[in-house]
């Protein structure tokens, strides 16, 4: 199982993460998003930020650490290249307790390839699909806005 | 498949897609319509079955795949059965272009290009997560969101009559700062006053060609003539305030049982409070970009007085390229109030609207086609076929022919600036990888594009200006 990868669009970035779970899958969109904008292997998790989510829905939920984690870059000025998910779903919907880690954006050795300016709803799928070994995946599909 | 109606014109036909409440149509040539993925086609008629469209879901020349609209979208709503949409706004709510004229001639100022350069790449903040030179307050932010380059006249950013030459003047009314989240607060607060990065730049060019002499001379414009050209939007402010309403305009959508074929055309009927406070968010980003350009020309302005006594730098004019507003219209033959959304479209209002300068008023708007980095832009104006065809407006830029990542695997950062540099242009980038995404190789000519609304009357041209040097992100 390939973690995720970058499916052709013309003007934005738009990938598919995969996972056993969906943890995983959530981790694998960030590791994704992220990979779009910076070579990850430049960035240490020297530090760690918390997310805590809730939504009505899955979708919602992988909607909100996404733009959370932008948001992140964006107030913090951070680069991150670790991302722990654990999530719950109760009646009112799911709850999502994240980690990321990384650390702070240091010009002199951190090259941006792309700005992610947001994460778009566009063609925003989370599925569960049969893995090639023929065992239960998740997906989830998202179009950033670059 | 799509039906040519016209010269330049095709239908997207309503039988495209199950749910289109109009056509579509697409103003292009059958050569630029060769470039355009099967997936754009269906974008414009994803937003032709959104409620209360009127006449046409359009596309202008520069089509290209967006998310929700196509990039190059323009759809109008009627304010009684319609809705408004974050997906015909995009993230990056008012991006836009204002173009600066001096008084100064190309052989004066070639010397000191690279100084130019140097001083705007310094003086002006670029680049992913830049900060910017001003210490904003709460209160003085608030002001920007409120009162947009109005506000950063004040603060002493530029003049009165740089207001007149802007779009809205400045200011979109309607702005609800309270609607605006901590969270794009926080974002927006450090980044006022800084270019951003993708395709945003700073650019010093010359007119290199006048098509129309009269409309020249009455914007300001002739040959051999230094110009500045700024393209920038509403930064994290922007994105935050967009990522916010999409979520609750995406609930909107259940509440009020609308379909959608797409879920980034998350929408709720005008005059709903989901409707409202969005709309009064988005026209906070708008005068938050607004503020952000005028700040940027001060700065500017401060560059070229270093070197030169007599820059002036005059405000030529200001457009918007992603935005929704309320606009008055004749659909068959009845004057009506309409939301019109441009998702990569300029304004092009014609001769005689009340909303252009009265210095522009009798002739049209100027209306101001970027180029993508290292390629010609274009100043036309606004014209009679545009209030009939395309509720007043025109492309936006050239319009993306090869993805990104695409970019990169045919073209080096290094190289392409290299290519620039032979070609006499100066550039200066925080980020010399994100170069080779806008390879001006990657784009249509845009000179195509422009010819197909000079050929529909939409904007006349009336002149070409190069580029010198680029400061970008």
């Amino acid at each position: 199982m390939e973690p995720f990868e970058y499916l052709e669009h013309t003007a934005d970035v738009k990938f598919k993460a995969r996972g056993r779970s969906l943890e995983e899958t959530f981790e694998n969109a960030a590791l994704a998003m992220l990979g779009a904008m910076i070579d990850p292997a430049t960035v240490k998790a020297e530090e760690t930020w918390p997310i805590e989510i809730e939504s009505e829905s899955l979708e919602g939920l992988l909607y909100e650490w996404l733009s959370e984690i932008l948001y992140l870059f964006d107030v913090e000025l951070a680069v991150f290249s670790r991302f722990d998910v654990k999530l719950e779903e109760d009646e009112g919907g799911w709850r999502l307790s994240g980690k990321v880690g990384g650390e702070r954006v240091d010009p002199e050795r951190h090259f941006f390839e792309t700005e992610v300016k947001a994460v778009t709803l566009h063609q925003f799928e989370i599925k569960k699909v049969a893995g090639d070994g023929g065992e239960e995946i998740w997906t989830a599909q998202v179009v950033l806005d670059v | 498949m799509l039906k040519k109606v016209d010269d330049y014109v095709f239908e997207v036909p309503m039988d495209h897609q199950k749910g289109m409440r109009v056509p579509g149509r697409i103003f292009i040539s059958d050569k630029l319509l060769a470039q355009v993925e099967p997936g754009t086609i269906d974008q414009v008629a994803n937003v032709a079955t959104l409620p209360g469209i009127v006449k046409c879901s359009m596309a202008m020349p520069d089509a290209h795949l967006g998310y929700g609209f196509p990039i190059g979208g323009v759809a109008a709503f009627r304010e009684e059965d319609g809705v408004i949409s974050p997906g015909g706004v995009g993230f990056d709510i008012n991006c836009g272009v204002r173009l600066l004229r001096s008084d100064l001639r190309s052989e004066d100022v070639a010397p000191m290009i690279s100084n130019l350069v140097e001083d705007l790449f310094h003086d002006v903040p670029s680049g992913v997560g830049a900060k910017g030179r001003l210490r904003v307050s709460e209160h003085e932010l608030d002001e920007a969101f409120t009162r947009g380059a109005a506000w950063a006249v004040e603060a002493g950013f530029g003049v009165d009559e740089d207001l007149e030459h802007c779009e809205e003047n400045g200011r979109l009314e309607g702005a609800m700062p309270n609607q605006v989240s901590l969270k794009a607060r926080k974002r927006g607060r450090p980044q006022l006053g800084t270019l951003g990065s993708g395709n945003h730049f700073l650019e010093i060019q010359k007119v290199d060609r006048i098509f129309d002499e009269d409309l020249a001379k009455r914007f300001g414009l002739f040959e051999g003539q230094i110009t500045v050209m700024i393209h920038c939007g509403s930064r994290g402010a922007g994105h935050q305030i967009c990522t916010d309403h999409l979520q609750v305009l995406s609930k909107a959508v259940k509440k009020y049982g609308i379909e959608l074929p797409d879920k980034q055309l998350a929408c709720a009927p005008l005059g709903t409070p989901e409707a409202e406070n969005y709309f009064g968010a988005m026209a906070a980003a708008a005068n938050y970009a607004w503020a952000n350009r005028q700040i940027i020309s001060a700065w500017t302005r401060e560059v070229f007085e270093r070197y030169f006594d007599n820059a002036k730098l005059d405000l030529v004019y200001d457009v918007a390229h992603n935005i929704a507003k309320a606009e008055e219209h004749t659909v068959d033959g009845l004057k009506e109030r309409l939301y019109v959304h441009r998702k990569g479209a300029t304004r092009a209002f014609g001769p005689g609207r009340p909303e252009i300068p009265m210095v522009y008023r009798d002739v049209g708007q100027p209306v101001i086609i970027p180029g993508s980095m290292g390629t010609p832009s274009y100043v036309l104006c606004g014209s009679r076929g545009a209030m009939k065809l395309t509720f007043g407006s025109a492309c936006h830029g050239a319009g993306r022919i090869m993805s990104r990542t695409q970019a990169k695997k045919t073209y080096a950062g290094t190289e392409v600036k290299d290519v620039l540099t032979r070609r006499g242009i100066k550039v200066m980038a925080t980020s010399p990888k994100m170069l080779a995404e806008e390879a001006p190789e990657v784009y249509k000519p845009s000179d195509e594009v422009v010819d197909v609304v000079h050929n529909l009357d939409i904007a006349r041209k009336v002149a070409r200006v190069v580029p010198l040097g680029v400061s970008k992100g």
